[in-house]
């Protein structure tokens, strides 16, 4: 009867060795599991409160080491454009849940010059609780090597060009978006 | 206190998230595998974002503690596994 005895070098191999070798084996591919160091973000949202979840979220995937990329499309380009410090504003109108220093009836909200306000008033806050700024998290995401993709269609619908964007964005369509995010396990579309 | 020399000190107090942890991956890239990093942060986050970093990136935290405010972390560049 053959039995599971001796290769060259003399041990026996067990049952328990193999499944131990298998179970081994099994955690080291999972540990390398290369979906598991892949994120994809599409950032489609154009107000200063949005423009902050996917760069946070992306820089901090980017440092985590996980390969990254974040797809700008519709008022998500605001955020890599060469001006989101103006573009990026914020509004109290349709937006029940933003907290307000006094009772503010939509009404008033609606006012001219309310979204300046708005918006200068967040800005404040972030500078005084030191948050970091747009700028900063595109650097750093940049540093990071997370891939900043700039939807071509938008930018056809709305008459950006390339040279209207950041240094270091990226252009590329659904398609290109989509080959890298199905590769990751974690996909967030905000 | 400690008896752990540190290699590099990253002041990342004032900073917050996702900056310490960000600031933390760029100084790690410049240190060899064995040394360590004191890094300092006034980020309530980094409680949780330390240790998680430190799991996914193979480094090792040897040493957390709390110095009135500041949060003090030694960490040893691991491998990258």
């Amino acid at each position: 009867m053959l039995q599971e005895t001796d290769v060259a070098v003399g041990t026996q191999v067990t049952e328990e060795d193999v499944r131990r070798i298998v179970r081994e084996e099994v955690e080291r591919a999972f540990k390398k599991d290369p979906g598991k160091n892949c994120a994809a973000i599409i950032a489609s949202k154009g107000t200063l409160d949005w423009s902050y979840p996917p760069l946070i979220l992306a820089t901090t995937a980017g440092a985590l080491g996980m390969e990254t990329s974040v797809f700008f499309t519709f008022y998500g380009l605001s955020i890599i454009h060469k001006e989101h410090n103006k573009l990026l504003r914020i509004g109290a109108v349709g937006n029940p849940a933003m907290p307000m220093p006094v009772p503010m009836p939509q009404l008033v909200a609606a006012l001219p010059g309310m979204v300046p306000l708005a918006t200068a008033m967040m800005k404040s806050k972030f500078k005084k609780k030191n948050v970091a700024t747009i700028d900063d998290l595109l650097e750093a995401a940049l540093e990071s090597d997370v891939k900043l993709i700039a939807c071509q269609m938008t930018m056809e619908v709305f008459g950006y060009a390339e040279s209207d964007f950041v240094d270091g964005v990226q252009f590329g369509g659904a398609a290109a978006f989509m080959s890298h995010a199905r590769k990751a396990h974690t996909t967030l579309f905000m | 206190m400690t008896d752990i020399a540190e290699d590099k000190v990253l002041d990342a107090t004032g900073l917050l998230c996702p900056m310490p942890v960000v600031k933390a991956t760029k100084e790690m890239k410049s240190l060899d595998e064995g040394q360590v990093i004191k890094i300092l942060a006034t980020d309530r986050g980094a409680l949780a974002d330390f240790p998680a970093w430190a799991e996914d990136t193979g480094n090792k935290i040897l040493e957390q503690s709390e110095d009135g405010g500041t949060l003090v972390f030694y960490i040893r560049k691991g491998s990258e596994e």
